[in-house]
């Protein structure tokens, strides 16, 4: 049996900057995984995949993430994803000292 | 130090033309991230976790005083600051734009430094002791042989698509700091009946297929070297794995074909090369010797460095520790350690970095080296000197006096900013460094090293390791898998699984109970960690890792 289709946003690298965006609803960029858009269908998400991938000039290796929905909005299943949405462990550089900037 | 010739620097110039040239498309639109990936990966540009990043290579790990306040300024002026030393001895900056990158090789050429990455499937930087030049237990520099293999190798006709990349280092001296046997070729230069000569080992490498390498030969004479190097290349090149990548570096080949079949086909190919050399080689060699002549060594007294080390304890433990041995009487090698504890093992802040480079131009004949234990070498400092060095070093953050101790720990980047990892890293060495500092036992345990990586490509060196820790993903948790009795040196072993891995939060308490069981069993101080691996074995350690813990959890 095929496995249910969990929930995914869109996620890449910035091609500029190099740091981590997700694809809003609205077909922005953004910085912060609780704007990303939420996908729980999967024919949608390949859609919502192709159209971001149409994009190189914006965005490098983009790839569906898995999320769960927490109060916030979407919420990272994987450490990894965890890590990219917040920044390196050793110091406070990247996604995490930027918030409300 | 061996300059760069005018036909290096025009290339580099062009190299930076072009990759400017190169980004201006891809920004534009005009290259897709296919054509350009390839592009920048030759220039030195990853593209991480965070962030672009950008590799700066020091070949042999050799820098000046003006290079390093070169990367200093990139640091500041394009980084956060901060520069991380590598195990391959390199420089990374972990946040460059990819707009700043042109402008950034513009700096690092006005200095003849560069991010050139010779990758591919071609014969890469030739790597060799850090102590080259000043080691007291080296027969002869290794430098010249590397730069030679350099130049041999760049633009070899036939060696523009082997199977896979190929590796080679040198070492100048029985004790090998280069970590040659696990290269595809390593050579030690040796002396027999007062000629010089090289032994030449074949097949060693880390990763995720991990190989101790074999002797080729015992003996090659100076002469013959590079037609027996290029022998070598030439039977893998035709008999190397290129069906399957994982299976085509030497070692597999030399694994799967046996060493003495090997040796036979050398020695065939090495008939025919060796004939078609014709001696340019050697007038090559002979100049490339000269340009890595030692610097004028001055004879001075010794009082003020005896006065320090018996009235300042805290510079008496820095001299025992990070001080090597140097060939010049009254001179000694100053390990400077990155690895303060609680820090990110090899990285230095651009003032560190000026630092270090006012401290070379002042005590150290301009000369600055990177090793591949991430720390940073002043090759040549007059013992007299020390006490002052010490002072400004201390007042800085970089006299940390560990090296080759529990906290001079390897560490790659691992989740924090690599895109491959599949676990940190350097969390891991930053809290076993702080722990061991805590329970201030780090110079009672002695010489330990722990090398972490965090995943199977092995950039950490972990199955060389006394103690290696690799940092996998199972089922979504990061767990970390511990390998014993590793060794990088003379005596290169690779290490042997412990059992089951560890969890983020269990792996430094595992560590810990290591430790304990080695203080518990050693014969007396003078016995080391691995030397008691090596006597016990790795049952007192086993049950000190899973036991305990059961006990415990009980
Ligand atoms: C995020 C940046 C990095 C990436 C993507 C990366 C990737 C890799 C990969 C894929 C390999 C396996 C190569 C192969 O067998 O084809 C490798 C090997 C290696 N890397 Fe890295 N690496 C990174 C950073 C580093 C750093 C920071 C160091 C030094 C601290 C390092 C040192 C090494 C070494 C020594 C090897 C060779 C291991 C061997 O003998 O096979 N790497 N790296
Ligand atoms: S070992 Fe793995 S995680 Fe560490 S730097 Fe190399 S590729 Fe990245």
């Amino acid at each position: 049996m095929p496995k249910p289709f969990t929930p995914k946003v869109v996620t890449a690298n910035a091609l500029i900057e190099g740091d981590v965006i997700y694809l809003a609803a609205d077909d922005s960029w953004v910085r912060d995984l609780t704007k990303a858009e939420v996908l729980s269908d999967e024919a949608i998400a390949q859609i919502r995949l192709l159209d971001a991938q149409a994009r190189p000039s914006e965005a490098v290796g983009v790839y569906l993430a898995d999320v769960k929905l927490g109060t916030q909005g979407a919420e990272p299943t994987h450490f990894r994803e965890e890590f990219r949405r917040t920044g390196p462990s050793n110091y406070f550089h990247g996604k995490q000292a930027e918030a409300d900037a | 130090m061996y300059r760069y010739t005018e036909f290096d620097t025009a290339f580099i110039q062009e190299r930076n033309r072009q990759f400017r040239a190169q980004v201006e498309r891809r920004i534009a639109g005009n290259l897709t991230e296919d054509e350009f990936k390839p592009l920048r990966l030759m220039n030195g540009l990853y593209l991480q976790l965070h962030a672009y990043m950008l590799r700066v290579a020091i070949p042999y790990g050799t820098l000046s005083s003006a290079q390093m306040r070169q990367l200093a300024l990139l640091a500041e002026k394009w980084d956060k600051g901060y520069g991380h030393f590598t195990t391959r001895q390199n420089i990374q900056y972990n946040w460059p734009k990819l707009s700043d990158v042109p402008d950034m090789l513009d700096a690092l050429a006005e200095v003849n430094l560069h991010a050139i990455q010779t990758s591919g499937n071609t014969i890469r930087n030739v790597t060799a002791d850090h102590f080259a030049g000043a080691a007291a237990d080296e027969i002869a520099d290794p430098r010249p042989v590397a730069e030679l293999l350099r130049q041999w190798s760049t633009d070899h006709p036939e060696f523009q698509f082997l199977p896979r990349k190929f590796k080679i280092a040198v070492t100048g001296a029985p004790n090998d700091r280069a970590v040659i046997k696990a290269h595809d070729i390593g050579i030690e230069i040796v002396s027999k009946d007062g000629q010089i000569g090289y032994r030449v080992l074949v097949g060693g490498g880390l990763g995720r297929t991990p190989m101790i390498g074999k002797v080729l030969s015992d003996f090659v004479p100076q002469a013959d070297l590079l037609p027996f190097v290029e022998a070598t290349v030439s039977v893998w090149n035709l008999l190397g794995r290129r069906d399957n990548k994982y299976k085509a570096r030497i070692k597999i080949t030399v694994h799967e074909h046996g060493i003495e079949e090997i040796q036979r086909l050398v020695e065939a190919r090495f008939a025919e090369t060796k004939a078609a050399f014709n001696g340019a080689d050697l007038d090559l060699f002979a100049e490339i010797k000269e340009s890595f002549a030692a610097p004028a060594f001055r004879n001075a007294p010794e009082d003020d460095f005896a006065a320090a080390y018996d009235a300042d304890p805290v510079f008496r433990s820095w001299a025992d520790t990070n001080l090597a041995e140097h060939k010049a009487p009254g001179y000694a090698i100053v390990q400077v350690s990155l690895k303060a504890h609680g820090q990110t093992p090899g990285d230095a802040s651009a003032e560190q970095m000026r630092v270090l480079a006012d401290l070379a131009e002042r005590f150290g004949h301009d000369e600055l080296r990177i090793s591949h234990e991430q720390n940073v070498i002043l090759p040549h400092v007059h013992k007299s000197d020390l006490p002052e060095l010490h002072k400004i070093l201390k007042a800085h953050g970089l006299a940390t006096a560990n090296i080759g101790k529990i906290s001079d720990i390897i560490a790659c980047p691992g989740m924090d900013y690599c895109a491959l990892a599949t676990a940190r890293s350097i969390p891991i060495a930053t809290q076993i460094a702080t722990r061991f500092d805590e329970l201030k036992t780090e110079h009672e345990i002695g010489d330990l090293k722990i090398k972490i990586s965090g995943c199977i490509n092995a950039c950490g060196h972990h199955h060389v390791g006394h103690i290696g820790i690799l940092g996998l993903d199972r089922g979504g948790v990061e767990t970390y898998q511990i390998t014993l009795g590793g060794d990088a040196t003379e005596t290169a072993a690779l290490g042997e699984r412990t059992g089951p891995g560890f969890s983020y939060e269990e792996i430094v308490p595992a560590i810990e109970r290591l430790v304990d069981a080695y203080l518990d069993q050693r014969e007396s101080a003078e016995e080391t960690f691995l030397q008691a691996y090596r006597r016990l074995g790795m049952a007192p350690f086993k049950t000190a890792l899973y036991e305990t813990e059961e006990a415990e959890a009980a």
